[in-house]
């Protein structure tokens, strides 16, 4: 881990920390409802929070958005050049497509981010909130290596079937 | 001192608790678990399930019972019952009128067990009572000036007092009397005021995030309560307010008068803290039932690090099948949990406080339920 990741997923952790304090919250607009404040169009204001963006570069980012039962997660992986780009597309939208399976994880990121987590009091009551900060800050940790890695990968396939491919052609 | 301060730790559902009460007696204790209310009945210090109160279709958010032995459970599908004891051990429900069109949030028996009061995301309180010609329980409703959904209720001592919080940000004290149930004499000389005609808004205190919890403590005409930015609050009837923020930086969401100069708190920490009032004010006395190792964090994450480094340098000498196996073996240890964390009794957030047993008005244990489905009793 690099001397400035340290701070930037401390400043994350607490902050995961201090938004993940939920509670079952009932809808006062809609009759019998109970619904994640932070994903529907709310009229009453109270129930949103102050949200956190928290930055380390301009790649990358944070944007935690806390309300009284439910918090928006959204991350932007860094992608420094077109490869980067069409991997963590490639990779987010492998694990959207299997939301279900990861319970937290938001079936589309929000504009501008490369993937979001919605967590609600039904996680955090099935589930310890310790752990869900650590898999979230895991995660952070573990997206940009993975990324690097298959970015390496690619191109040492890619200059091997170019070897291959172009050898035909050397007399 | 972990084992000291837990008296007993029952673990009833698989299910968020988010409310719990004992009978006056101690031998009966009602849980709210999904759609239902569990009553338990303690024999040899053991608890039974002796009965389910299964009527609502939804989250069942809150119970009470009352020094009669009247259980009320209110929940999120509007409705709120009253669960009459009979004798062959049974429970007989009477759906309460309580008229709100939202989620029931919170309910409260006054001392005299004759009415409670109900909480609703509709921006009201209902205040309800038996009405003998009719033979239902009816409600009356505090609506102004109520802005956002209430989430909890305290009744002072002489039944009149109602305080409110909820997520407005304002902890307000009501005037809940009732015609012919409450008498005049119950307040007066209150330093609250003179006249209190029902609903009339007594005092109101404006803080900003949410009220989580509110509690009156009588003897001094004090309320405390906790928000949602982690604090704890002490007001009286002359306006003083202090206030004192909590140890370990996340809210609190129960409170619990344990005599008149300390207050127990609980919320997403876990455990319980205890607070005293000293000269300067409110001040965090000790923590019960605290992990030795807090600081858990900080102490993974360098764990991790230093195995990395570890490996890294080791794969350089050893040989390529040593390194390969290790290898696997790490991805097998991959997303395993470590399981020497010291626990605290509850697993996870404490929703609940309330008097276990009490001497000379000074509370030697209480009792916590959390969203871990566990009930514990603590001592002081």
């Amino acid at each position: 881990m690099s001397q400035s990741l340290r701070p930037y997923l401390t400043a994350v952790r607490y902050s995961l920390e201090a938004a993940l304090t939920l509670t079952n919250f009932s809808s006062q607009e809609v009759e019998r409802h109970n619904r994640p404040e932070i994903e529907v169009p709310n009229t009453s204001a109270e129930l949103l929070l102050q949200p956190m963006h928290i930055a380390r570069s301009e790649t990358e980012q944070v944007l935690i958005e806390p309300s009284v039962n439910s918090v928006r997660i959204s991350l932007m992986v860094k992608q420094a050049d077109e490869i980067e780009q069409i991997l963590v597309h490639k990779f987010t939208m492998f694990l959207e497509q299997r939301a279900e399976a990861f319970h937290i994880l938001r079936r589309a990121p929000i504009k501008g981010y490369s993937i979001s987590f919605l967590i609600t009091n039904k996680h955090t009551e099935s589930m310890k909130t310790g752990k869900l900060v650590d898999f979230i800050i895991e995660f952070m940790e573990e997206v940009d290596k993975e990324i690097s890695e298959m970015k390496l990968f690619l191109n040492a396939r890619a200059r091997f079937v170019a070897n291959e491919y172009l050898g035909e052609f050397v007399y | 001192m972990s084992s000291q301060s837990v008296s007993a730790v029952f673990k009833l559902v698989k299910a968020p608790i988010y409310s719990h009460c004992f009978s006056q007696d101690k031998s009966l204790l009602a849980v709210t678990c999904k759609n239902d209310c569990l009553i338990y009945r303690f024999t040899n210090g053991s608890p039974q399930l002796v009965a389910t109160l299964s009527n609502h279709d939804k989250t069942v958010t809150a119970v009470d019972i009352s020094i009669h032995g009247r259980i009320v459970t209110c929940s999120q599908d509007r409705n709120a019952y009253v669960w009459e004891p009979l004798s062959d051990g049974t429970y007989k429900p009477t759906l309460v009128l309580l008229r709100i069109n939202r989620a029931a949030t919170c309910v409260s028996w006054a001392p005299s067990g004759y009415k409670f009061a109900v909480g609703s995301s509709a921006r009201i309180i209902a205040v309800c009572y038996y009405e003998q010609e009719n033979n239902w329980w009816v409600s009356k409703h505090i609506k102004k000036p109520i802005k956002s959904t209430v989430g909890c209720l305290s009744w002072h001592s002489n039944g009149v007092l109602l305080a409110s919080g909820g997520t407005d940000g304002y902890m307000r004290i009501f005037s809940g009397f009732v015609k012919g149930l409450d008498s005049k004499d119950a307040v007066a000389g209150s330093p609250w005021g003179d006249k209190f005609p029902f609903g009339a808004l007594v005092r109101e205190f404006y803080h900003g995030s949410y009220i989580e919890d509110v509690e009156w403590r009588s003897s001094i005409e004090s309320i405390g309560y906790v928000s949602h930015e982690g604090t704890l609050n002490v007001v009286d009837a002359n306006n003083n307010h202090s206030q004192v923020n909590a140890p370990d930086g996340l809210p609190f969401n129960t409170l619990l008068w344990i005599n008149d100069h300390e207050i127990l708190c609980a919320g997403f920490s876990n455990h319980p803290v205890l607070f005293a009032e000293a000269t300067g004010g409110w001040q965090f006395a000790k923590d019960l039932d605290k992990p030795a190792s807090t600081d858990l964090s900080a102490h993974n994450t360098g764990n991790n690090n230093n195995n990395e480094d570890l490996d890294e340098s080791e794969d350089v000498s050893a040989t390529f099948g040593i390194s390969a196996l290790r290898k696997f073996k790490q991805l097998d240890l991959k997303g395993k949990v470590s399981t020497d964390v010291n626990e605290t009794a509850h697993e996870n957030t404490i929703t609940q406080l309330l008097p276990y047993q009490e001497t000379n008005g000074q509370v030697t244990q209480a009792s916590a339920c959390g969203l871990d489905g566990k009930v514990v009793i603590y001592n002081i």
